[in-house]
């Protein structure tokens, strides 16, 4: 038996997503990725002396609204919580976060594995909180210790976060890929962040533990820090399962402790002992009222969530006869499903819409280095065309691959790409016969062979004929006559 | 008399009757700060440059008759922990020497659109932690009737500069009992309003859940006056109160025919001075005969309200307090080598003893494994107190008791047992851990010649009846009238 299969694996995600508000959370300073260093501060996100937190209600709108797409119990009453402690990137040394009695709880998403199987993950809890503000340690080793100056830009210091914690159900790094990448379809449905993860605007922790299968305690639990990729969160997870079970196996102790992630060498590093953990003092944010939830705004809200990630993908499957998978990833983003249905409605074949949006468009918006389908030159409408020019044999599906590249290049329309370069599918029986007949003369060995029983040499003539019409012949038809006249 | 020596009330009359010049009143009230505050030690800073500006911004508009208030052109001293833009603004606090604040805080704004005048930054105890102004890291005010004694605290030097006519009146701040002790013991009027009244924006938080900015003036109408440009709803602050600000002033009754006073029995403790408790009695007896109605009331939870206070005040301290870190304004010791030791060095060099004692006070009750037993408790208990004013209020419009226990002590005196200090605030304590307004004004004078302050409580935002009975009270008496020999 493998080492790996004597063990289990457990883990548990925190991702903190920046919500996309206009203004921070407790002030009226922009919420912008990107700007010159604190240009976006005030005498509150910097905590000056006397300053005092309004909070912005978009935030709650928010939250509510990821709470009800994550399935999750919203607050009747909610509050803030001051959570203390010291570090430069917060200015008033405490973060304003919510401690016992969190906008929302208990929720749960669902997940689908490649082999099509589904898993429920349960949320334990949603809350809101600021972000700090960004360090830059000028230092040559690479080492804090080292750094001659450190800076800070308190741009993002007040940055309305939201965290949502996940019961530890998850057994493979793949689910929590899975679950993290749901979570990040889900929020961008709602609208409420971009969750872009090499942005810092969707984070995540994982905590990660192994023990021997069957065991009811859960082995010493470690959390890793600096995942900055979806792939980088499984890959780092892969790492830690196995340096863990290693280090089970050969009898060390697994340390309580936070580790993290480094990409260039792929593997964790030990950042600090948990130990001794910290003793945030939590108390109640006496400078911000306690928040009570109506039934009202929760309804209120409820009623603008669209239709979510998994329940499109059911109906996907279910009204365009399209296997979950595929579905599955048609779905991912709201923008791309949308191209799909106005392709598949507007063509009336959505298995072909499918394929070619799954297979040559996602492949080619790769190749192009294009992250969104908005950026895609082809209209939705024009691709249901080139489809309809295939199914009324305009074109070929050979000939297709050639008008699609076009259009993917140029954005024009496919009727006037093959009009234009002349691509039009030759089915004039005469013009055809022409061809063929030519081809039969110049390849009497080949015609004998076939005549010979050698059934092979057939396909060689198509390809010859469909050579002498610049590909244009309706294939099917040359196949036809080929038949006829060799006998 | 010399303009410095009068009312809010006397002043405007002679601008609007164009008599007098803003700058005459402020050419008078430093001609007494020049000759006084050597002695009294209430200012910290003076803002003479911009005082002058002020004066002359507010002579403009009575000339041209330009949005004229009751309070253009009136010379008022800032407790310094309230944050205006471009002056020091210090808590008293080594910590915060030449700090200067990039914005002004909502109630000095209020007063800088009504055209007064600010005559300079008055001491305190550092960051409002103390009853005697001797924490501050600066300098110790004296009280004004006796130069060796304390004027009480935090706000003692507002207290002090109204005692002795170094400003026509002064902000204060209140969280334990900061504006109306010091007031008692200085024969001023000052007042707490209720919790939410006046915006908390600009203010350096001492105890979040308890701090107002409140009055301190020569009468209780100077004080029902600046009251009301100083409350109202405040964007900025979310605990600040949706309710309409009353005209204070204007709606004084005249009479206090069938109010209800009340007189708590656990206010008349041990150790409180015979002749405090004795000038009390007489000015219930001096209102009784005017047609007020006394009642003895109880008020079951008042022993527990010291304890109380010094849980959850010191708490929301620790944390106000923690960010003065050195990291981003104020003193920071460059001699550490590590982020740790500058936090260390900085605020062991920057904070006085009482401010530490306070900040490990609060850190302990806030602590995992104690935030149960201490804060939660606190919090419990404090919701009885204030049950217990609620219930009294359903029978009595006011509460009336001494604002402290004696009349200003030593110098020196309490300083080295904070138990003793922290019992000069008893009285206001319980009231302020309610959110309840309440004032302290002069009801006479002790055999050495000390002032005794008369509190009075009302229910939240019942401001206007503790306004109606003292000043009514001041109709019939004179004590705030009397003045220290300096």
């Amino acid at each position: 038996m493998n080492a790996a299969d004597k063990y289990e694996t457990v883990i548990g995600l925190e991702v903190h997503v920046e919500l996309n508000t206009k203004t921070k959370i407790f002030c009226g300073c922009k919420n912008e990725f990107g700007a010159e260093p604190n240009t976006y501060i005030c005498p509150n996100c910097l905590g000056l002396p006397g300053s005092l937190p309004v909070f912005n209600e978009g935030v709650l709108y928010r939250a509510v609204k990821a709470g009800l797409a994550l399935g999750c119990t919203i607050a009747d009453k909610s509050k803030f919580d001051r959570k203390n402690y010291y570090y430069p990137d917060l200015p008033k040394a405490y973060q304003i976060s919510q401690y016992d009695m969190p906008i929302a709880v208990n929720g749960a998403l669902e997940i689908v594995k490649k082999d099509g199987t589904r898993k429920k993950i349960g949320i334990t809890r949603l809350h809101m909180e600021e972000d700090a503000g960004k360090l830059l340690h000028l230092t040559k080793s690479g080492q804090i210790g080292d750094a001659e100056e450190s800076l800070v830009d308190y741009n993002r210091g007040g940055v309305p976060l939201i965290e949502i914690v996940s019961e530890p159900e998850m057994k493979t790094p793949e689910e929590a890929y899975l679950y993290l990448t749901s979570i990040k379809s889900i929020l961008e449905y709602i609208d409420v962040s971009d969750c872009n993860m090499e942005e810092g605007s969707l984070r995540c922790d994982a905590n990660v533990s192994v023990m021997e299968k069957g065991a009811k305690q859960f082995g010493t639990k470690v959390e890793i820090k600096n995942m900055n990729s979806f792939k980088n969160v499984q890959k780092a997870i892969e790492y830690e399962v196995e340096r863990q079970i290693k280090a089970v196996e050969e009898k060390e102790a697994i340390i309580q402790e936070t580790r993290l992630w480094n990409p260039e060498k792929n593997r964790t590093f030990a950042m600090r002992s948990k130990e001794g953990s910290n003793d945030y003092r939590y108390f109640p944010e006496p400078d911000i009222p306690p928040i009570v939830i109506s039934e009202e705004y929760r309804q209120k809200i409820k009623k603008e969530i669209p239709e979510l990630p998994m329940q499109k993908t059911e109906r996907f499957v279910k009204e365009y006869a399209i296997p979950e998978y595929d579905a599955g990833v048609l779905t991912a983003d709201q923008a791309t499903a949308a191209y799909f249905e106005k392709t598949a409605k507007m063509s009336g074949e959505p298995k072909l819409a499918s394929n070619w949006i799954m297979g040559d468009l996602l492949a080619r918006m790769n190749a192009a280095g294009l992250q969104k389908i908005s950026e895609v030159k082809i209209l939705p409408e024009d691709l249901a065309k080139m489809i309809g020019l295939i199914k009324n044999a305009t074109i070929s599906g050979k000939i297709a691959k050639t008008v699609f590249e076009e259009m993917f290049n140029t954005g024009d329309a496919p009727d006037k790409i093959v009009k234009e370069k002349g691509l039009v599918q030759i089915t004039d029986t005469g013009a055809i016969e022409s061809a063929v007949d030519t081809v039969i003369a110049a390849n009497s060995k080949v015609v004998e062979e076939i005549k010979g029983g050698k059934a092979a040499g057939l396909g060689f003539l198509v390809g010859q004929v469909m050579k002498q019409t610049g590909g244009k012949a309706n294939p099917q038809m040359v196949n036809e006559l080929l038949r006829k006249k060799i006998g | 008399m010399e303009l410095n020596k009068q009312t809010i009330e006397q002043l405007h009359k002679q601008l609007i009757e164009k008599k007098i010049k803003p700058s005459d009143i402020l050419d008078s009230v430093y001609k007494r700060v020049e000759s006084v505050d050597s002695k009294v030690k209430a200012y910290l800073m003076l803002t003479k440059d911009l005082a002058y500006d002020m004066a002359k911004k507010a002579g403009d508009r009575i000339m041209k008759n330009d949005n004229v208030t009751d309070l253009t052109g009136i010379p008022i001293g800032i407790k310094d922990n309230m944050c205006l833009e471009g002056f020091n603004t210090t808590c008293a606090s080594k910590m915060l020497e030449g700090y200067k604040p990039p914005y002004t805080a909502t109630a000095l704004k209020n007063l800088i659109e009504a055209g007064a005048i600010f005559t300079g930054k008055l001491n305190m105890d550092e960051y409002a932690f103390g009853s005697s102004t001797e924490n501050s890291a600066y300098q110790t005010t004296c009280n004004p009737w006796d130069l060796s004694r304390v004027p009480g605290g935090s706000s003692g030097g507002s207290a002090a500069a109204v005692a002795a006519d170094m400003c026509v009146a002064a902000l204060g701040s209140d969280t334990g009992g900061s504006i109306k002790q010091p007031a008692g013991l200085c024969n001023v009027t000052g007042l707490r309003p209720t919790y939410g009244r006046v915006s908390r924006y600009g203010l350096i938080a001492f105890g979040s859940s308890l701090d107002q900015i409140g009055p301190m003036t020569k009468t209780v109408k100077d004080n029902a006056i600046l009251l009301k440009y100083l409350a109202g709803i405040d964007k900025k602050d979310s605990t600040s109160a949706p309710i309409d600000v009353p005209d204070y002033d204007s709606n004084l009754r005249k009479d206090i025919k069938g109010m209800v006073i009340g007189l708590p029995k656990e206010y008349m403790i041990d150790g409180m001075d015979k002749q405090v408790k004795a000038k009390i009695m007489e000015a219930v007896k001096l209102l009784e005969a005017n047609g007020a109605t006394i009642q003895e009331i109880s008020l079951p939870y008042t022993d527990y309200a010291l304890d109380v206070y010094y849980v959850v005040a010191p708490a929301e301290a620790s944390s106000n307090l923690a960010r003065f870190d050195g990291v981003q304004y104020g003193l920071r010791d460059t001699s550490a080598d590590n982020l740790i030791d500058m936090y260390k060095k900085s605020r062991r060099a920057g904070f006085g003893k009482e401010t530490k004692r306070r900040i490990m006070l609060g850190t302990y009750v806030l602590s995992s494994g104690y935030y149960d037993a201490y804060y939660k408790k606190a919090q419990k208990v404090r919701t009885l107190i204030k049950n217990d004013f609620d219930k009294a209020f359903e029978k009595v419009d006011v509460i009336l008791t001494p604002t402290s226990p004696t009349t200003a002590f030593k110098i020196g005196e309490k300083a080295a047992d904070p138990l003793t200090m922290y019992l000069s605030d008893i009285f206001t304590i319980a009231p302020n851990m309610a959110g309840l307004p309440g004032i302290s004004v002069p009801a006479g004078f002790d055999a050495a010649g000390l002032p005794i302050g008369m509190q009075v409580l009302a229910a939240p935002f019942a401001e206007q009846k503790i306004y109606d009975l003292t000043n009514f009270y001041q109709t019939k008496t004179d004590w705030h009238e009397k003045r220290a020999n300096l």
